[in-house]
């Protein structure tokens, strides 16, 4: 053998090496969307979407309760995170040599690696004990900090792409620099921030250590902020680890609808966030 | 100077004007004024501190982290470094234009002329019909623009654009208008524009330019500055300067023998 077919053979073996290693990482995601997609098809009904849980022993029932609950409790979470977000990313993207702005950063990145449960803990701790109760507030506070790194790193990201060369614009119009923040900086770039928020909603719905303690869950419909609700995430658990068929093919057609709800919102983030990238690239 | 310089009044003056990036100095004490209504060329080849001097006369050049002036620049008499002296009121009085046209993206270019207004807090819509109007015909942009106001300012060509600019500054109506290279990002025609409305705008503002082009400063400049390694070298009419230099190095650069 010369030297140049050894050299061949090593070439193809690398090559096969990272396409198998990239297969192994897409293959599970795969497999996940076509297990959800078939057994939640079939389980799917319109009922579903409107009804709430018959009681155990009777067929039927949906999760309308739930994917409402969702919606409520992720509703009060951005309520809380995405204007303290978005005022810390602007902090980050507008005063980045500050010391108070690396120490953000550091808490930030440390922030959104902490196990949602321990969130979940601390949210029970802050919100429920002193309230006495689950309560869709204390789901939507622990959702919060859930969400809070996304929107800050993404809406710093965003505000950092603007050119510097605009904020000496607007100085030099003599501006004072708040205004030039809020209504050049911020403003000219809402719909991009956007994509942050929606990022940290769709990942913020599909969590469930953070509520199992906070919303906690409920059989029934319920409109009321201090009182403990049903969430998707949660009554999937609760379904998919009863004994009784029928929940756990309800359970099925949870997970079905959360992940289209969380995979279309990926989506969307993402090809705005790309759009941006190439309008700001020329 | 020349004798009719006299009955003219001085609006801007630098007194041992130093700037900093960090430990580099750019500018070495600069000392020079400026009459009123005139165009004031700043020539010298790269790296000379022309556009970090400028950019310290609206005090934009302390945005960027780490700089450092030092000396005064006095505005109709008043340092606009002493302390007593709001930084906004300062760019409000000295308006600037940039080397690379930069009208706000989302903006439309009816908003790009009026924002500076309007974020002071003019919401009138016909005072600032009427503003942005005066101030696009001053630029020579209005004919151009007058049917698209509400389409987008970066849909313009790059010399509309920093026509644009220029009516955005002026709208504020500083009297003083800075220009940082306004014309080396565009082409012949539409840098004959731009000398064309600077004329016209020479009767109501006094105009200190930046320029890489010295048949530009020669053309338009009522003064010249001639500016090496941050400190001026000579100062005086344009007429004078590019006929008659007094100095060896402004020579040498104006015939191309460095530089």
């Amino acid at each position: 053998m010369n030297y140049r077919t050894i050299r061949n053979i090593k070439n193809q073996f690398f090559m096969m090496t990272v396409i198998m290693s990239a297969v192994l990482v897409l293959l599970p995601l795969f497999l996940i969307i076509k297990f959800v997609f078939t057994q939640g098809m079939s389980s799917l009904n319109f009922s579903f979407f409107t009804e709430i849980p018959k009681p155990v022993g009777e067929s039927g029932g949906g999760m309308k309760h739930a994917i409402f609950g969702t919606m409520y409790v992720v509703f009060l979470g951005a309520l809380l995170a995405v204007p303290i977000g978005i005022t810390c990313g602007v902090y980050l993207s507008e005063f980045r040599k500050s010391k108070l702005s690396k120490t953000l950063k550091l808490t930030i990145d440390l922030m959104s690696g902490i196990p949602s449960i321990v969130i979940g803990i601390f949210a029970y701790l802050v919100v429920v004990i002193p309230m006495k109760s689950f309560s869709a507030l204390a789901g939507g506070v622990a959702l919060s900090i859930i969400m809070l790194p996304i929107i800050i790193k993404t809406s710093e990201e965003i505000l950092k792409l603007v050119p510097d060369h605009l904020r000496e614009a607007g100085l030099a119009l003599g501006l004072p620099r708040w205004k030039v923040i809020l209504f050049i900086i911020v403003k000219g770039n809402l719909s991009n921030l956007l994509t942050g928020i929606i990022l940290a909603i769709s990942r913020a719905s599909g969590e469930t250590a953070p509520l199992l303690f906070t919303a906690f869950g409920n059989m029934y419909m319920s409109y009321e902020f201090n009182k403990p609700m049903a969430t998707l995430p949660v009554q999937i658990y609760t379904y998919a680890i009863s004994p009784f068929k029928d929940w756990q093919r309800q359970a099925w057609a949870g997970a079905f609808v959360l992940m289209i709800l969380i995979l279309s919102m990926n989506l969307f983030a993402r090809y705005v966030f790309l759009k941006i990238k190439d309008k700001k690239g020329n | 100077m020349s004798s009719n310089s006299n009955d003219e009044k001085i609006i801007l003056e630098a007194k041992a004007l130093e700037a900093w990036f960090g430990d580099f100095q750019a500018v070495k004490g600069i000392n020079v004024h400026y009459f009123e209504k005139t165009i004031n060329a700043i020539i010298g080849p790269s790296g000379c501190g022309k556009s970090t001097y400028l950019r310290c006369l609206n005090r934009i050049h302390e945005e960027i982290e780490g700089t450092k002036v030092m000396g005064e620049v006095l505005l109709e008499g008043k340092n606009i470094y002493d302390k007593s002296i709001d930084v906004v009121d300062v760019r409000k009085r000295i308006g600037m234009v940039f080397q690379k046209p930069n009208p706000f993206p989302t903006l439309s270019i009816l908003e790009n002329v009026v924002i500076g207004l309007r974020l002071q807090g003019i919401n009138k819509r016909s005072t600032l019909l009427e503003i942005a109007e005066s101030c696009l015909k001053k630029a020579a942009l209005w004919e151009e623009v007058k049917d698209k106001l509400h389409s987008q300012g970066t849909s313009l060509s790059g010399g509309q654009q920093q026509r644009l600019c220029i009516a955005r500054a002026l709208a504020i109506n500083p009297p003083v208008l800075l220009m940082d290279e306004p014309t080396s990002a565009l082409d012949p025609i539409a840098t004959a524009k731009i000398e064309e409305l600077m004329n016209e705008i020479k009767r109501d503002y006094t105009v200190i330019i930046v320029t890489h082009n010295m048949q530009q400063a020669a053309r338009i400049s009522d003064y010249t500055s001639f500016f090496v390694y941050g400190k001026m070298v000579e100062h005086g009419l344009s007429s004078d300067i590019f006929t008659n230099p007094k100095e060896k190095q402004t020579e040498d650069y104006i015939s191309g023998r460095f530089g």
